[in-house]
């Protein structure tokens, strides 16, 4: 049916001129609409926004590339999920703490209007609530740091599964805690929800030690970290040394793009579509190396996010040039502006 | 006026062709610099209106057996599709709007409503064209292999037909372009390999299926169909009903054809009319190697021309009235080629060099001529204007549409 309407509109597609009715009703890339921007504290905001009908749900933990044209480019940044995937509305929600010289945030929370259209990125993260649920659960948070815990909260709430869960939240003035009514509502109603404000400006840092007195049970608990580097450098090391590390799990903030990961090996790319060859010296992504040969490459964000340039491998491995990860087998869709090869790769582009 | 066909260049000091390559390094940086939201709310307002504009001439046509009908959707149709070819689709595929990071809006991912191919096409027009512009024997556009078109062309009896296949050229640009970005010469020298010839050969008869689909077979049918419905109503299926069905076929089929005409004769006219007017020059091979940035400027300069026009007709042109510009800066927003021109006329000035310009008919019309005279043995360059003499007495004072903050130093 789609290709019989195609026929009529190629090279478009339909749903380009269905999106002239309604930006949301477009298979090209997957875009929300902001309903509306509530403010949580002085300088962060959640943003509510009505996915696309593409939009396949995400798992409470997870966060979401969000891509938002200013001055004209398109600019993408992964906040956390803070919605519960539950939401009977079927909205989404992301809480955006603003940094003052920072390019999206402030777009997102001073300036954003209800109605305007952002993209969608994919829904990724590994820092997921276990199933089945373990009895006895432990959250420590600090700062922005709360916002994929909020989901896991709003989740287990829903589910009615808030009945034995240490929550450990650290923010600077009790005014800037972010979801602070909504913490002690959650408090009131769920009996076996325990919840500790640390407010560093009077009450100093949350350390290690600190939780025997907090939570004196934290080794029987499968515990979820989310913050700043110090606070989880500081936690892994006391996991390590005193209780299971293999039952900590936690989320550093903001995806590291291009961080410290050693380089790999590099390769010989061969493009098979075009048929010809780039090289890469294992820092260098399989996009920049073939636009170096002078092949014509689709891209987009250039920061893994759009999937515009994604292509099949065909033989080989590569490297994702954020985490450092080896990976890949035949016939596997690699983003070429974040991969470089490990050894000689084949790609269908 | 002067008859000797001296390179431009070879009245500067390598000094002064440092300085214009600076100079025009500059410029291109002002401009990128100054990007943003009204670039890229102008093109995604283009868009928007050229799919309107389709639609809408497209729904006319289902009533194209009625005179009026035909007539205001192939003329809405027509116009959609010169908007597509010229603002949209060349320029998207320049990647002219690449810096917006749109994943649609993007030379790499964007295909337009013509025979030929993306690929093909971006290799033989941004990549040859572009790159050796007007370089006889490097340039393929230069007389597009079949024409000739400089009187430095070695001479064969083929081109006494040349007045004559330009005219079907007109009118079937579109699937001329695509043959042509096959690129024949490389072909037969070997460059290309069986393998990317037979991709390439494959892509051109996708194109070519889904044009001949959509244009000739689909909305005729379409038309054909509502016809037959919309007289249904009073009685059952009989040979009048067929009758008007068929016509409805034939009356949109020959709607869509005569679109796509317009739209070719149009591209064709635009195009000529950037290269083949007697103000541009060509060069050799030999006096091109070792060029250095500002004389690549200057070959661009001088091998192109500009077509005066108001601001409608830079639109639905493309903005290639505005070829020296672009030549210039062939990934520059189009919408910024007629604010900076007032910069790149002052430049010329100071260096004195030509900016070749004049108003459409004079320019198609010395193409024409060129056309003719060059079908038969010999011919000599023509005379060209000299350098260019600041606005006044020129007649390249053509008002300049929406004049920017870049144009106040003029």
């Amino acid at each position: 049916m789609l290709r019989a309407v195609s026929a009529f509109t190629s090279p478009l597609l339909p749903d380009d001129y269905l999106e002239l009715i309604n930006p949301l009703w477009s298979t090209r890339e997957l875009r929300g609409r902001i309903e509306s921007i509530e403010r949580e504290t002085p300088d962060a905001a959640t943003v509510v926004i009505r996915p696309g009908y593409e939009w396949r749900g995400h798992q409470p933990g997870q966060y979401l590339r969000v891509g938002v044209d200013i001055d004209g480019r398109r600019h993408w940044r992964a906040y956390s999920l803070t919605s519960d995937p539950g939401r009977p509305d079927g909205c989404i929600t992301i809480t955006v703490k603003n940094v003052d010289d920072g390019k999206v945030s402030p777009h997102l929370v001073r300036r954003g209007r209800p109605g305007s259209i952002v993209s969608l990125g994919g829904v990724e993260g590994t820092f997921l609530l276990p199933d089945p649920l373990p009895d006895k659960l432990l959250f420590i948070s600090a700062g922005s740091g709360v916002t994929p815990i909020m989901s896991m909260l709003r989740s287990l709430a829903h589910r009615d599964a808030l009945t034995d869960v240490v929550h450990l939240h650290s923010a600077r003035t009790a005014d800037e805690v972010i979801f602070g009514s909504e913490l002690h509502e959650l408090r009131e109603r769920h009996p076996g929800f325990r919840l500790h404000e640390q407010l560093t400006g009077e009450m100093g840092r949350l350390v290690p030690t600190d939780l025997d007195e907090l939570c004196p049970d934290w080794r029987d608990r499968e515990a979820f970290l989310s913050g700043p580097g110090e606070l989880l450098d500081a936690m892994t090391e006391h996991w390590d040394r005193e209780g299971d590390p293999g039952r900590l799990h936690m989320e550093r903030f903001q995806p590291i793009i291009g961080g410290d990961v050693e380089e790999g090996e590099g390769g010989t790319i061969r493009f098979l579509a075009s048929d010809s060859e780039g090289q890469s010296d294992g820092g260098t992504p399989i996009l920049v190396a073939g636009e170096n040969a002078g092949v014509d490459l689709p891209y987009g964000c250039r920061e893994g996010i759009c999937h515009t340039c994604v292509g099949e491998l065909c033989s080989g491995q590569v490297r994702d040039l954020r985490t450092g990860k080896v990976y890949g087998q035949d016939g596997e869709m690699v983003r070429t502006c974040v991969s470089a090869p490990e050894g000689p790769v084949e790609i269908k582009l | 006026m002067t008859t000797d066909i001296e390179n431009p260049l070879q009245g500067l000091s390598p000094e002064q062709v440092q300085a214009i390559g600076r100079e025009f390094d500059q410029l291109h940086d002002e401009v990128f610099e100054e990007l943003g939201d009204r670039d890229a709310a102008y093109i995604r307002g283009i868009i928007a209106l050229h799919r309107r504009l389709g639609l809408l001439g497209r729904v006319l046509l289902l009533g194209s057996s009625r005179g009026p009908l035909w007539l205001a959707g192939t003329a809405t149709l027509s116009l959609a599709k010169i908007l597509e070819n010229m603002e949209i689709g060349h320029n998207v595929m320049h990647g002219q709007w690449d810096w917006m990071n749109d994943p649609v809006i993007n030379s790499s991912a964007w295909d337009w409503d013509s025979a030929s191919t993306a690929e093909a096409w971006k290799h033989s027009h941004n990549y040859v064209h572009h790159t050796y512009t007007n370089i006889r024997g490097k340039d393929k556009d230069l007389g597009y292999e079949i024409m000739r078109i400089d009187p430095l062309q070695k001479w064969h009896p083929v081109y006494l037909a040349q007045p004559l296949y330009n005219l079907v050229l007109m009118a079937l640009f579109e699937w001329g372009v695509a043959l042509h970005d096959l690129d024949f010469d490389a072909i037969r020298a070997g460059e290309k390999s069986k393998s990317q010839v037979k991709r390439e050969l494959k892509g051109m008869a996708g194109k070519a299926k889904d044009q001949i689909v959509k244009d000739y077979v689909a909305w005729p049918l379409l038309s054909a169909l509502v016809m037959v419905a919309a007289e249904r109503g009073a009685g059952a299926l009989d040979g009048d009903k067929l009758r008007s069905g068929r016509r409805s076929f034939r009356s949109t089929l020959w709607a869509d054809v005569t679109a796509n005409i317009v739209r070719n004769v149009w591209a064709h006219a635009i195009i000529f009319c950037g290269h083949f007017p007697d103000q541009t020059y060509t060069f050799s091979q030999e006096e091109t190697s070792d060029e250095s940035r500002g004389a690549r400027y200057v070959r661009q300069l001088v091998g192109a021309a500009n077509i005066e026009g108001g601001p409608l007709f830079h639109v639905i042109s493309g903005n290639l009235g505005y070829q020296v510009e672009h030549h210039l800066y062939p990934d520059m927003p189009s919408t910024r080629y007629g604010e900076i021109a007032p910069r790149v006329r002052e430049i010329c000035e100071r260096y004195g060099l030509p900016y070749n310009t004049g108003p459409f008919f004079r320019q198609w019309g010395m193409v024409q001529r060129t056309i003719v005279r060059l079908a038969f043995p010999g011919g000599k360059p023509r005379p060209k204007p000299g350098p260019y003499r600041g606005d006044e007495g020129s007649r390249a004072t053509t008002p300049d549409h929406d004049i920017a903050p870049l144009a106040a130093s003029s």
